[in-house]
Parts: C-alpha cells; structure tokens; sequence
C-alpha cells in the first residue's frame, strides 16, 4: 500500500465521521480504545501527582511538609487512581479493545454498545472519585479495612466507592465482551492453538475480572451502606468480623494484581516474538500458564492477611499456594529467554520496554516469594519492601508492558510512527529512573521502615531522597512519549501495513485499519508466530524499519 | 444454542416440583433433625436450583460451554466460601501461640 | 465456534442481524452466553453477601434463630410460591415467542410482571412490619431478646440481601415491560427470539437467589421451639 497517498482508501479515523458525536457514540472498538487512551492517561497524570506529593513529603524525615492526615489522603489517592483508573483497565481497554477483534479477524466485538457504555461508566465513575478528591479525598488507605472505613474515618469514603463499584462494572463490561468474542467470533481456521498469545492472555484477564469485580463490588457497597444507612454488617461492636472484610475484599484484589499483570504478559509475548524475529518458544506452555495464573490466583489471597487474625493454618495454606503461582508466572520468563536465544533481535523502542520488563518483573516475582513465605512476612509486612515489591510488577512490569505495547501498536492505531530517538531514550530514562525510585525502597523495607508512614528516623534519609530523585527521572521519562506521540500524530511518518514485518492478523491491514478492520474477512491456516515462511511485501514496511534493519 | 422447544409440559412438571420441594422444606424446618435440619434444607434447595437451571434455564439442552460457565461460577463461589469458612473454623487459641 | 457460512460485505439478512455477526445464529449463540457470562457475576456478588451470612450464622446461631422467628413464614412462602409461579409464566413466555405466538408472549409477559410485582408488593408489607417493630438496624433497633446485638447482625444481612435482591426484580420487571410492545408486534418467532430468552434467563437467575434466600433466613432453628 502506498504510504504517502491522498486517495489512500478510508479508514476507521477517516471514514465515518470527524464530529463530536461520531466519537463520542461510536461503536467502533478502535474508537473507544482511543477514547480509553485518552480518559487512562488523565487519570495517570492525577495518580502520578500524588506520587509525586508523597514523594515529595519523604524527603525529610520529619512530617513537614504537610499533616498527617493529608499524607494519609495522598497515598489513599495514590492508590485508588493508580489501582482502579488505571492499571485495571490499561492495557484490556485500550490495546485490547483495538485489537482483540483484529486479532481474531472478527468486524469488532461481540457487543459493541455494552463497549461503550464501559466507557461511559469508566468515566462516570473518574467524575465521582475526582469530585471526591476535590472535597478532601480519602484517608483509609486503597484497602478500605473496617472498621476505620466504616465507622471512624471522616472523609468521603462512601463516595469514593460509589465511584469504585461503578468502575467495577465498566470493568466487567470489558472482560465480558472479551471471553464472548474469542470463543464465538474467531475467524475461520483459527483453533485455539493458532490464536496469538496477547489474546490467551486477555482471555485469561477477562476470566478474572468476571469471576473477582463483583465479590469486591459487594463488599465495598456494604461499607457504603454501613456508612450511610448504619447497617452493622462489619461493626465489631456487634461481632462484626474486621477479618472477614479483608478475605472479601482480597479475594478480589489479589486476582485484580493478575488482571494488571497478565495483559503485560501478553504484550510482552508479542514484542518478544517480532524483535527476535522467531516463534515464541513454549508457546501452549505459556498459553496454559496463563490460564493457571488466573486459577491459581484465585487460591492465594490470604497472602496479604499473614498478620491479621486469620489462622495459622490458612496462613501456612496460602503461603504454600503462593509460591505455586509464581511457578506458571516463571515458565514464562523462561520461555521468553528461550525465544530470544538464536533469535535475530533488534533494539527498537518496544523491545527496549519488552527487555526491561523481563529483568524487572523477575525481580518483582522473586522478591514476591520472599515475602510468601509467612516468616519473612511477619517482618516485612506494611513496611517498603512490600511497596517496592508489588511496583516492580506493576510498574517495572505492567506500565513497560503498556507502553512497549503503544510503541509497538502506535503505527497501526494511528498509521504513524514516532521518532525513534526520543522513543529510546524515554525508555532508558523510564527504566533508570524506575530503578532509582524503587530499589531503595526494597533497602528500606527490610532495614524496617514502614509504609504508609508520613515520617521517618533519620538514618533513612538517604535511600528516600534517592527514591524521590529517581521519580522525578521517571517522571520526565513518562512525560516525553505524551510530547512525542502527539507530535507524531500530525508529523510522524505514515507507515503501511506492517511497518515491522510482524506476524499476526493486525500485521495484514491497512495502518490505520478499515473502519471494518479487513477489506476481505480473513481466513488463517498457519500457526501463530511462523517467521520462517513470512513474507512481507517491501511496500508494507515504512522507510523507518529499512533503515533500523541497517543498523542491526 | 439448540432450537429445542421445550414442551409445556416439562415446563408444568418442574413447576410442580418445585411447589413440592418448597412446601417439603418448609414442613422438614419443624422437625427435629438435629444437625440434618441444615443439610437437608440446602439438599432440597440444591435440588430446585438445579431444576430450574436445568429445564427452565435450559441448561438441558445447551452446549457444553453454557454448562461449564455456570459450573465455573458455582466453584469459585464455593472456593470463595470455603476457605473463608475453613480459616474461621481454625482460629482459635493454639497451644504456645498467642 | 462459528462454523456457519460467512456472509461476505454487507449481508442482506434478518432486519434483527447486527453487523458484527456473520450470522443471526452466530448472533443468537454470543447473545446468550454474553448473558451466562453476567449470571456468573452475579452469582458472585450475590456470592458475597451468602459468604458472611455463613460467616455470622456459625458465630452466632442462636441469635439467628431468635431473629430468624420474628420473621412471617406464611408471607414468605406465600412469595417463595409467587415467585417460582413467574418462572412458570417465564418460561411459557419464552416458549410463546420461541413459537411465533405474538399475544400469548405478551400476555405471558404481563404475568410474570403481575407475579413479579405480587412478591415485591408482600416485601413491602414485610419491611413495614419490621419498621413497626423497631427491627431496622440503624433507625432505631431495638431487640427484646437475649440475642440483641446478633439479630441486629441478622437484620442488617435480611434488609441487604433481600434488598438486593428486590433491586434485581425491579430492574427485571422493567426488562420485561420493554419486551412488550415488540411482542406484541410480532417480533419474536422461532428465528429471533433471543431477548425474551435471555430476559428468561435473568428472572430465573433471581428465582434461584431467593429459593436459597428463604430457607436461610425464615427457617432458621424452627424445629427448636
């Protein structure tokens, strides 16, 4: 396809409409991905604010920059936005929603109004919490443990979980869609084992999401209504259980950290097989493993509660089957290792967050079977080991995974590509800076400081000014793709239809796709991931990619 | 998905199994069976989901992936409530532990 | 998996046939099992709320059964009754318009709404009674009993549960209300008759929740006088 043509056929952003209406009640799941971009990304930049507050009061030891009240409200917020605004809905809402119907080869998903009215309630729900934010916040802590939440603290808790359930049903609406669409609208030819691994591993996400949202939902709308109708289903003074919220509440939230993790890993299975240019080794091993990371998360939430009053024996129980669910978590890495060997790799900015992100989130699982087992815990817990722990994986792994897989994606969404210079250093400065701001911390968490703490002794200033000036590094890393991919949009070079001479359906549409995602419904007889027998049309790659293969 | 109709008269039967089972829990509520008070009361109840999902769901008559969703959401339900109930059923003082 | 002809560009099918299915079957099969799909969410959220009612009920049985007694038990069977009864009329709607018979789907229809209603209607006296007798936890709970602080436990979980579950008939009637006028239009035959079908299947989901919620909260220790 010629790539600098101005009677190129229309596509999903040219045809169909340029007003107001056009998107806001599009049907389109590539539209409402992009409109997912644009509302995650707001709610980042907030989440990232009150990092940047929190670690802005840690740079001394002394509580001086604000109350402590107010530290506890930044955190709290740091949390939910982070947690539920965006890691949640990610990388499902917005490279999901685009291409999990490319992928498979279907015209969009199965039900493309409930797709928008995710949406819809995605940001509902943002309007809710920032109003919320904006009279004060919350104070509990993204946990919400009773009986602060429902009876002591005097901040807008009921409010802020309005907000929260109603995203959990925004969430459902992606997952739903999702298990619906792969098994009942895959393309003829495409049997489960020729479907791309980002797929297994949202259909592996959307299990979760179904089976964990509403258990959360109801249990946060019982501390709604604890609150405001004074029903004492968690009032200790009644023989409430305190204990008993924290298993309701975890039995989702730990599953919710593989809703976060398992679509990285997805991307992550992508980049890996189309910048070393071979198939993904293990590849039924790493699609069941996915799906054993969605059961086997279910069996573990207990994990988060060694110290908390449940039982020895559920204790040592859920240590056991903590450490089990690293294991399909592990054959994964390895098989990514093993794909890379004798592959023909390439240094472009999607591989540089697909490397990072296998030595981070091995770091992260690592340290996470430490701290599965009980007796390191009882040391650990609510100090900042658990903290760099689970940032490790949620940022060194799941942000890499999204924004590899924006770089990686960028092209086909938008038909152009970015600089690759500033791509590459915004990658670099994304994983020095990462590692700045959270290696300390694992320091600091075993030398015993506490989380969720506005003040410190002395001694560990040094790690925490190192931490906050590693934050600001990984905050100018974020900022810089926000510059660059705007700027791209208008002056970046177009590309064709396959830019990096990828496998995959995606790969064999126009960039940006028809508005119906194929000129002629695909038909698949090849195995996922075939290298060898691929044949990519000189026309399809961009100038860029000829040129980068120069330097490789 | 099959085109089967069910016929009105399955639809009758189980209607009429219900209102039996019904009226049977109720009557058993007033009997003393120790311990069996319960589980007969969740057998019997069971029982009626299982017809309604069965036949009125027509679950009968679906394909084995409608079977397996509901038999999924059913265990993670029950996962959900066991290990609750089994970590409630061992707390408790243990010997030297506080 | 779709195994049905693929309809090329722009198929001329069914008026009802939306345009990222292939096929009305194709259609029929995703629509149904989108609707299992959200049945399961709600067996976990309904999940929740059976969870901790376990939880409290093993903490503190005798307190359940002293609250469980100032329950109606001929109002609650009465509704049991009421409701498994609009499952019945449920299911003839969904074999009426399964075969083409426009008014017997609506008036199938209104059955299960008249039904539906009858049982929230007896909800309503029940709740009174409760408000009369000072048994709302958090408006003015006042317990007789021994028991006080479980039964205001097992009240808080009664008004929750059993609201929840009155939210779900309410939101239910209004689906079927919506199911009228295209019945009786002559909308559903034998090809598409998937709203009334998966509609069906959201009513009987809400039977089942109450034929577990009646045992365990109006029959709680009535053997033990």
């Amino acid at each position: 396809m010629s790539t600098t043509s101005h009677a190129a056929p229309a596509n999903y952003l040219t045809g169909g409409g340029w007003d107001l209406k056009s998107w806001l009640l599009t049907r389109d799941h590539k539209r409402i991905g992009i409109l997912y971009i644009l509302s995650i990304t707001v709610f980042f930049f907030i989440g990232a604010l009150f990092a940047l507050l929190v670690r802005l009061e840690l740079l001394t030891p002394a509580g001086d920059m604000v109350q402590p009240d107010s530290y506890n409200r930044f955190f709290t917020m740091h949390g939910i936005v982070m947690i539920f605004f965006f890691l949640i809905p990610s990388i499902p809402a917005t490279l999901g929603n685009f291409l999990v119907p490319i992928m498979i080869g279907a015209k969009d998903l199965a039900f493309p109004r409930i797709n928008l009215a995710s949406w819809y309630l995605y940001n509902i729900a943002g309007v809710i919490t920032l109003w919320a934010i904006l009279a004060g916040g919350v104070d509990t802590g993204w946990t919400f443990y009773t009986p602060f939440s429902t009876s002591y603290s005097e901040s807008y808790v009921a409010l802020v979980l309005v907000g929260i359930f109603i995203n959990g049903f925004s969430s459902i609406f992606t997952g739903l869609n999702f298990i619906v669409t792969i098994h009942r609208m895959r393309a003829p030819g495409l049997t489960w084992f020729r479907l791309p691994l980002f797929i297994w591993s949202h259909y592996a996400t959307s299990l979760i999401i179904v089976l964990g949202t509403p258990v959360v939902a109801i249990t946060l709308l019982l501390v709604v209504v604890e609150r405001v109708f004074r029903l004492g289903i968690f009032d200790p003074a009644l023989g409430g259980d305190p204990v008993l919220y924290q298993h309701l509440f975890w039995f989702y939230s730990h599953p919710a950290v593989y809703i976060m993790i398992l679509p990285a890993m997805g991307v992550i299975s992508e980049l890996v097989a189309a910048f070393s240019r071979k198939r993904i080794f293990g590849y039924h091993f790493v699609a069941f493993a996915s799906i054993a990371i969605a059961v086997l998360g279910f069996l573990v939430w207990g994990h988060h509660m060694f110290v908390a009053g449940q039982s020895v024996y559920a204790g040592m129980v859920f240590s056991v089957l903590s450490m089990l669910v690293a294991i399909p978590s592990a054959i994964k890495v390895f098989n990514w290792t093993a794909t890379l060997y004798g592959g023909s790799i390439s240094r472009e900015t999607p591989m540089l967050y697909a490397l990072g992100f296998l030595g981070l989130f091995t770091i992260g699982g690592l340290t996470g079977v430490m701290i599965a087992t009980m007796g390191i815990d009882v040391h650990l817990h609510d100090t900042y080991f658990i903290v760099a722990h689970f940032h490790y994986i949620m940022v060194g792994g799941a942000i890499m995974g999204y924004l590899g897989g924006l770089h990686y994606w960028w092209p086909k969404i938008t038909g152009r590509m970015y600089p690759a210079f500033w791509s590459r250093v915004s990658a670099i400065l994304v994983f020095v800076g990462f590692n700045l701001t959270f290696f300390p911390q694992f320091i600091l968490g075993y030398l015993g400081m506490p989380r969720r703490y506005w003040a410190y002794p002395p001694e560990f200033q040094v790690l925490n000014v190192l931490s906050t000036a590693g934050a600001t590094i990984l905050g100018i890393g974020y900022l810089l793709p926000f510059t660059y991919l705007f700027w791209s949009l208008k002056y970046g070079q177009r590309v064709g239809d396959n830019p990096w001479g990828a496998t995959g359906l995606e790969w064999q549409t126009s960039s940006p796709p028809p508005t119906e995602n194929f000129l002629t419904p695909p038909v698949v007889t090849t195995e996922p991931y075939d290298y060898r027998d691929l044949h990519v049309p000189p026309e399809s790659r961009s100038p860029l990619s000829r040129e980068e293969e120069e330097y490789a | 998905m099959s085109e089967h109709v069910v016929s009105r008269k399955t639809y009758f039967l189980i209607f009429g199994a219900l209102m039996v089972g019904t009226a049977l829990t109720v009557a058993v509520a007033f009997v003393d069976l120790g311990i069996f008070n319960d589980v007969v009361m969740l057998t019997i109840a069971v029982a009626k989901a299982l017809l309604v999902i069965l036949f009125f769901m027509h679950v009968r008559y679906s394909g084995r992936l409608t079977a397996l969703a509901v038999a999924s959401g059913f265990l993670f339900l029950l996962i959900l409530m066991g290990i609750v109930v089994a970590d409630y059923l061992a707390r408790g003082p243990l010997p030297g532990v506080g | 998996m779709p195994d049905a002809a693929h309809a090329h560009g722009h198929a001329h099918g069914h008026p009802a046939l939306q345009h990222q299915f292939d096929t009305l079957e194709q259609q029929k099969e995703s629509s149904t099992f989108g609707m299992w799909v959200f049945l399961v969410t709600e067996i976990m959220f309904f999940g929740g709320l059976f969870t901790i009612y376990m939880i409290y009920r093993m903490a503190s049985y005798e307190g359940f059964a002293e609250a469980s007694h100032e329950l109606d038990i001929v109002l609650g069977s009465i509704n049991t009754a009421v409701l498994i009864g609009s499952s019945l009329t449920m299911a003839m709607a969904v074999w009426a318009a399964q075969t083409g018979r426009a008014r017997t789907t609506a008036n199938f229809l209104v059955a299960t709404i008249v039904l539906g209603s009858v049982f929230l209607g007896i909800k309503v006296v029940e709740y009174a009674e409760k408000f009369h007798h000072d048994h709302v936890p958090g408006w003015g709970f006042a317990w007789e009993g021994p028991h006080a602080d479980a039964a205001e436990l097992f009240y808080s979980l009664y008004f929750a549960m059993t609201g929840l579950h009155a939210v779900h008939m309410i939101i239910g009637i209004g689906v079927l209300a919506a199911l009228i006028r295209p019945a009786l239009r002559g909308r559903y035959d034998a090809s598409y008759y998937n709203p009334v079908e998966i509609t069906g299947l959201y009513w009987h989901f809400v039977d089942i929740v109450w034929i577990f919620l009646f045992p365990l909260l109006y029959l709680i220790g009535r053997h033990v006088t």
